[in-house]
């Protein structure tokens, strides 16, 4: 008689996920980021003790998809939101999910004190070049020359000025104790993003400060592209803009094997 | 016992002694006072304070802590408030509780420095988009101020909706004699609906979107029985000098304070006159104004703006008697004698219920200029 081999679960949904089925485009990135926070939230025992909050913009639902306490922030205001949560709760786990139209036009105010305040909260950061959830408009972050509903001839650098590079700026405060781009586009480089993500966490349970992870993320419908042009599209003029990298990382978290 | 204490720090201690865990600010004068208090309090004692990078910063710093349950302050002047109106309105549609001081100045735009009432609108018919009414208190001394701020953090909590303490530059600047309330000890029990982190119990999740407009007009109705409730049962008003008043003058804060000044002085030359202070501005006191049309034969409106509040007071009477209009704007104090005057000009000349009271006033504030 021959035994049936045992059987290994290798792979199934995190228990920081809820079972809702999300919202967003086929193509779009927005769901892996959710896992990877998902997937960090379980492996750091973190669920209980999270306090999420979500923004305006395509993750507007955020908190319909993270199994943890949620609240939702007006457009740009999450890290105030957040800093509200944490200075009252600072044995609290405190994050904010936030895209380039809330974080880098509209709250790029909030972004910047949160972070100079060494506030102790971790803020992921979804760059797609765009303004997903009202249809594709022109974003701090859309590329030079990039078409957009509310750039049809291509961004005009001339009228419209150019690009924030916001993971670069934040590094430069003093309160800011992790702060990293990174990519989604394939495989390894969501394996790295991940490892960000986790250092990010790490860095707020050890109150080492302020941390952000920026992920280069797809829109392929406001794009007007297929996945796979749209994660060839983050390669080829994404990341030649939006180098990824360490822009700032606390010594302790440099040491850190996870 | 009493101490000689000025109306900001006043209503920061009080604040503090009511049991305020958090406080996020912004400097604005005629308000910095109060933010200042806070900031040498409140660590001392182990609580939060943050000056915020700007009032919008400040609001939804408050929104984030009040959706934590804690009690939780702001404080702006009119500028500032205007900033606020963004997270009022987020705050309102979460049904968390907040307390918001307002010390009004000069307006509108950078205006100025000085005491003025012209928030009336932004804050009673205001507070940002959509359908809700904030609680208003509108104290006229120090010790009003300090009493009514301890109960604000009441009212807000047990309505879960946000109560704002209007006051002016002058009560906020003054200083005069009052007694501060002992100190509560903080409260230990969250309240069932906070987002603490889902240790032990169902998540949960507090937001103002209800993105199917079903269930949007639900929670606005929903809304609205708090109000109605809020309107049946939190009114408060004051009045002196009622008995056989012939002429009632209506006036809140610190405009209601100079004119019972003028009220008492009439009453010493033998005029019949009484004062009806509203201390909630909102809810407003309707039915009692509608009362007084039986009572008396005019009603005088007192305001430090362009008749905000006579509209509401125009709109109880509905008709029945003639009311008329004083008021000064742009930072500009009343005088008793200026009120006095007008007291006995209703006295002596009888006013046509037709005439519209702001054209006729602004007639005569070109007279006086003149």
């Amino acid at each position: 008689m021959v035994s049936e081999p045992p059987v290994e679960i290798v792979y199934q949904r995190p228990t920081t996920f809820t079972s809702t089925t999300t919202h967003y485009c086929p193509g779009c990135t927005h769901g892996v980021a959710h896992r990877l926070v998902a997937e960090v939230l379980e492996e750091m025992q973190l669920q209980d003790i999270t306090v999420g909050v979500a923004s305006v913009g395509c993750s507007v639902f955020a908190y319909n998809y993270f199994d943890c306490d949620f609240v939702e922030a007006a457009h740009g205001r999450a890290p105030a939101m957040a800093t509200g949560i944490k200075r009252v709760l600072p044995d609290r786990v405190v994050f904010t999910y936030q895209g380039d139209g809330d974080l880098a036009s509209i709250g790029m105010a909030e972004i910047v004190h949160a972070a100079a305040r060494g506030e102790n909260i971790t803020t992921i950061f979804i760059n797609n070049a765009n303004y997903g959830m009202t249809g594709g408009q022109m974003a701090p972050t859309t590329l030079p020359g990039q078409k957009t509903t509310s750039s049809p001839a291509g961004r005009d650098i001339e009228q419209a000025g150019f690009p924030i590079r916001t993971a670069e700026m934040l590094a430069t405060l003093d309160g800011a104790g992790y702060i990293v781009r990174r990519s989604l586009h394939d495989p390894k480089n969501i394996r790295k993003a991940k490892k960000a993500i986790r250092l990010a966490f790490e860095t707020q349970v050890r109150g080492l400060g302020f941390s952000l992870v920026e992920l280069l993320s797809t829109c392929p419908t406001n794009w007007g592209m297929n996945p796979i042009q749209a994660l060839q599209w983050i390669e080829d003029h994404m990341i030649p803009y939006y180098p990824l990298e360490d822009f700032k990382v606390a010594p302790s978290i440099e040491q850190l094997r996870v | 016992m009493k101490e000689l204490l000025k109306g900001n720090e006043a209503i920061a201690e009080a604040a503090v002694r009511a049991g305020l865990e958090a406080y996020f600010g912004y400097p604005i004068t005629p308000q910095t006072e109060l933010l200042e208090w806070l900031s040498r309090r409140l660590p001392e004692l182990g609580r939060t304070f943050l000056q915020a990078e700007s009032e919008l910063a400040a609001i939804n710093m408050v929104y984030g802590a009040a959706c934590t349950g804690a009690r939780v302050m702001t404080s702006s002047s009119s500028p500032g408030i205007s900033l606020m109106m963004e997270g009022i309105s987020y705050i309102a549609g979460t049904q968390v509780p907040v307390v918001l001081i307002d010390v009004m100045r000069g307006g509108p735009g950078l205006g100025n420095i000085a005491p003025s009432q012209g928030d009336y609108n932004q804050i009673v018919y205001g507070g940002g988009h959509g359908d809700f009414h904030p609680i208003v208190l509108a104290p006229a001394s120090i010790q009003e101020a300090i009493d009514l701020t301890v109960e604000a953090f009441e009212l807000a909590e047990k309505y879960r909706a946000i109560v704002v303490v209007l006051i002016d530059g002058s009560i906020g600047q003054m200083m005069e004699p009052a007694e501060l309330p002992a100190m509560q000890p903080l409260r230990k029990q969250k309240p069932d609906w906070a987002v603490t982190g889902a240790e032990n119990r169902e998540r949960r999740i507090l937001s103002s979107i209800y993105i199917d407009p079903e269930e949007e007009e639900k929670v606005n109705l929903e809304l609205l029985e708090v109000w109605n409730e809020i309107e049946a049962n939190e009114l408060r008003y004051k009045e002196y000098f009622m008995e056989g008043a012939e002429l009632v003058v209506v006036g809140f804060g610190t405009a209601g304070r100079v004119a019972l000044s003028a009220v008492r002085a009439a009453r010493a030359e033998g005029i019949p006159v009484g004062l009806l202070r509203p201390i909630t501005v909102s809810p407003f006191p309707v039915q009692r104004v509608k009362e007084l049309t039986e009572l008396a034969c005019g009603i005088l409106v007192v305001e430090m703006n362009s008749g905000q509040m006579l509209k509401d007071v125009q709109a109880a009477v509905g008709g029945k008697i003639p009311v008329e209009f004083y008021g000064r704007l742009g930072g500009m104090v009343p005088l008793p004698d200026e009120i006095l005057g007008e007291i006995k000009r209703l006295c002596y000349e009888p006013v046509a219920p037709s005439a519209n009271p702001r054209i006729s006033w602004m007639q005569r504030l070109d007279s006086h200029k003149n």
